[in-house]
């Protein structure tokens, strides 16, 4: 179809500062938090409620036009990159809080409201949002449950999927769906499991209903230095160990902490091999109880130093390094690129011995922030994209730690999702029939694949170009399907 | 065991014949195909109790899950309901069945990391894994939790495991239905260690659990009387086998907002923090139970007993309803399961 018929049909449901289709009003979108992949979209369009959606989605439904959701772009995996052949939709002008309820702990909230900023309307009810991604402070409530956004306190408060009770969703139709209840279960599949997480591939969300927490009434950090990476992963595990589910558990190497203490001063021991940062909340005499439990564990497994905050300024100084680990990294490097993978924790020295050789092979300096108790891993390869080949090496050098993170049992990506940035990735993770498997997942929801295109489930031939097929009972799997894709 | 429960499958779907899919309790049909037995494929696969993810296969039992995981002083936090001494492993997560614990820890779903399935081809697959956090593709395994085998046979789990409260104390009250639904909700938004609330015969009972001096704190703050054998009582309500389970009516069951005031006039009990109503009344109240839960936010079901003991679509969107054939006919191509 021709570009102006589109845009004719948009901008009859649209108002016109809503559509945008000149080069520099698209330039801001053309990419996001993963900024080294850049596209410029076909157009924009800055819906304001969930009438216009419908009718957006119709129209390229119609013409069979391809259609990007975009968030605050605050996503590090591409997900929310645009396509040359596609529209971006974004969902920054629907940023308002309809309902809380303060006895039921739940808000309904549009998808462009940050996520912080339901933290901050709640407050004074004593209430919270749980999943805290770093990126809190800009991120949207819609990438979240696209991405299925975890944050530092996952171990005990959960992920974006334990925190969403129900979504309003436009499927690629126009249709109008809810998913999920009011209550704590819903009749049919679990679809609510299925949409959060999905990376826009689903259906484009328009509400979203979270469940809120009761803020504790204290919180208290201890922080603890060790001598060895060995020591601090062994300390993770004896926390553990002594039943004790820390509200936060962190782990920073020595590249890491020397990169933020000289950007945030936050006061960490950077001769230290590496430092943990246990959290613990609840009363008072609960949070003294289980400081002094993690103290003690602490100790024995051969901390040389422990802090423990004294105030609420003082816990905040402690986050706030690890909180500005990725902006620290980009201080001492033109450039750097965040990695993602999840392992099985006892598998973390022999992990990050590797990452240290291959810091070595590719010749990039790597640090390394962990959210130490769910074992989700964060390298942080620096690179100067300047400097013909780095930029290629540091992909490279990423892409060997996805796989590494999946031949020791873990996953291509804890938090951050697959985007574009990790499609080849899923090849070695997911056999062709689980992949087909997905795809029909997709087709169930959206016949025509509209939503966005080439995101996070390669297609069969991909993996063949890829050359990684996921080997089974040591044999490849047949590539007999190749041709439906 | 898997690769011959493939071939019965493939045999099945090239016949066009079905297959029963049968966990511990799982009542059967001689009419209804032949019988995939779950409890032929049991044992712990893989327990690491520091990295809080056990490994199990379908047919283990739900006991014995439970008892290696209590010797390392670990639980299945949603505190699933074993209906009888033959539940396995694969039936709760099929049934998606939580127990008391549900609103304040989480459900089944949010327990599962992984699941491995055999679908209606016959295909053994694999979703999700060991690990805490993983967005790696669509969330398949959690797609599976209470899917009521109508999907294929799930032949092995990993949970996210979670410590035992190191103390637990249970507070009953006197109240009336209306009062009792607002101190389940205010108690949990006012930051309370809660970890199960039921209210049933005119009492509000509210059971507290986590480090020992946050429960002390909770007791004092509260107030109430302290019920004796506490874990007995729970053990009771969860299992169904409390008088009020026992009843010559019909059980109805709803799943609501949880500030959703009491049924005008009707037998009931409040449950999980009041987002879950029981109501004992004739099967002809079924349409009645139904415009309520639906004026709530929720749904209802009018069976006798668990919470889900049948696979229903009862009140979806139509779009959705035609993407739950399209789920089933992706799993399900030939039809060799039930439901659907």
């Amino acid at each position: 179809m021709k570009a102006a018929t589109l845009f004719e049909e948009l901008a009859a449901v649209l108002p016109p500062a809503n559509l945008k289709f000149a080069e520099e009003e698209m330039r801001p979108y053309e990419c996001d938090g993963l900024s080294m992949y850049r596209a410029l979209p076909k157009c924009v369009v800055l819906p304001e409620n969930e009438a216009q959606i419908a009718d957006i989605l119709r129209i390229c439904h119609t013409h069979r036009v391809s259609v990007v959701a975009r968030g605050a772009g605050t996503g590090l995996s591409g997900g929310a990159m645009p396509d040359p052949q596609s529209v971006l939709l974004s969902t920054a002008k629907m940023m308002r809080v309809l309902s809380v309820d303060p006895l039921a702990c739940t808000a309904v909230v549009q998808p462009g409201v940050r996520n912080l900023a339901i933290s901050e309307t709640v407050a004074h009810h004593g209430l919270y949002y749980a999943p805290d991604p770093s990126s809190q402070i800009a991120c949207s409530i819609g990438g979240n449950v696209a991405e299925n956004s975890g944050g530092v306190h996952c171990l005990k408060y959960g992920l974006t999927i334990h925190n969403v009770r129900k979504l309003r969703v436009v499927l690629m139709t126009g249709d109008i769906v809810t998913i999920g209840s009011d209550g704590l279960d819903s009749p049919g599949y679990d679809l609510l499991a299925l949409m959060i997480g999905s990376e826009g591939l689903l259906g484009i969300v328009t509400e979203v209903t979270v469940k809120l927490t009761p803020k504790p009434q204290l919180a208290v950090v201890a922080m603890a230095s060790f001598a060895t990476v060995e020591a601090a992963g062994a300390a993770v595990g004896d926390i553990i160990a002594a039943g004790v589910i820390p509200a936060g558990l962190e782990m920073m190497d020595r590249i890491a902490t020397r990169a933020v203490e000289d950007f945030v001063h936050a006061g960490y021991d950077c001769e230290a091999a590496a430092i943990l940062l246990c959290e613990s909340d609840g009363t008072p005499e609960e949070v003294a109880d289980e400081i002094a439990r993690v103290s003690e564990v602490l100790r024995k497994a051969g901390a040389t130093d422990i802090k423990v905050s004294n105030n609420e300024a003082e816990r905040l100084r402690y986050w706030s390094g690890r909180k500005n680990a990725f902006p620290a990294s980009g201080r001492i490097s033109p450039d750097y690129y965040c990695m993602d993978g999840t392992i099985p924790r006892a598998q973390l020295p022999r992990v990050l011995n590797e990452i240290a050789v291959l810091s070595e092979k590719y010749g990039l300096r790597c640090a390394n922030v962990f959210h130490a108790g769910d074992g989700n891993l964060h390298p942080l390869i620096m690179f100067d994209a300047n400097i013909p080949g780095e930029l290629q090496r540091a992909e490279d050098f990423g892409a060997d730690i996805l796989e590494l993170c999946v031949e020791v049992g873990g996953t291509i990506t804890g938090e951050h999702g697959v985007g574009i940035e990790k499609i080849n990735q899923m090849c070695v993770q997911f056999s062709p029939k689980e992949l087909t498997r997905m795809h029909e997942i997709k087709h169930a929801f959206d016949e025509h694949a509209l939503l966005n295109p080439g995101k996070a489930v390669p297609t069969l031939h991909r993996c063949a170009e890829f050359g990684k097929m996921k080997v089974s009972q040591g044999k490849p799997m047949p590539f007999a399907d190749l041709d439906r894709f | 065991m898997i690769e011959a429960w493939q071939a019965q499958i493939k045999a099945a779907a090239a016949k066009g014949q079905k297959l029963q899919i049968a966990g511990g309790n799982t009542p059967l049909d001689s009419a209804a195909g032949a019988v995939i037995d779950t409890r032929q494929h049991t044992g712990i696969v893989e327990y690491e109790p520091n990295e809080l993810v056990i490994v199990v296969r379908c047919g283990t039992p739900l006991a014995d899950v439970e008892s290696a995981m209590a010797k390392a002083g670990q639980m299945l936090a949603f505190e699933p309901p074993h209906f009888g001494e033959h539940c396995t492993i694969g039936g709760v997560v099929a049934t998606g069945t939580s127990g008391p614990r549900r609103p304040y820890a989480g459900s089944v779903r949010d327990f599962v990391l992984g699941t491995k399935i055999i679908d209606g081809k016959g295909d053994h697959l694999s979703f999700g894994g060991k690990v805490m956090k993983n967005v790696a593709g669509f969330d398949v395994s959690r797609l599976l939790t209470g899917s009521m085998g109508t999907l294929g046979v799930i032949t092995e789990i990993s949970f996210k495991c979670l410590p035992l409260p190191k103390a637990q104390a249970t507070r009953v009250f006197d109240f009336n239905a209306t009062d009792a639904i607002e101190k389940m909700n205010r108690w949990y938004a006012e930051a309370n260690p809660i970890t199960a609330t039921t209210w049933v015969d005119g009492k509000l009972y509210v059971r507290l659990a986590g480090a020992e001096p946050a429960v002390n704190t909770a007791v004092q703050k509260l107030g109430g009387e302290s019920l004796a054998n506490d874990t007995a009582w729970w053990a009771d309500w969860r299992e169904q086998k409390h008088s009020f389970f026992e009843r010559d009516v019909p059980l109805h069951r709803m799943s609501c907002k949880s500030t959703a005031a009491p049924l005008d006039e009707a037998v009931q009990a409040i449950d999980w923090g009041g987002a879950q109503r029981w109501v004992r009344a004739p099967l002809a109240d079924a349409a009645k139970t139904r415009y309520w839960a639906k004026r709530h936010g929720g749904y209802a079901t009018a069976n006798a007993a668990g919470s889900r003991s049948s696979f229903s679509t009862d009140g979806l969107d139509a779009a959705l309803l035609d993407t739950h054939a399209k789920i089933k006919q992706s799993f399900d191509p030939y039809g060799v399961f039930h439901g659907l």
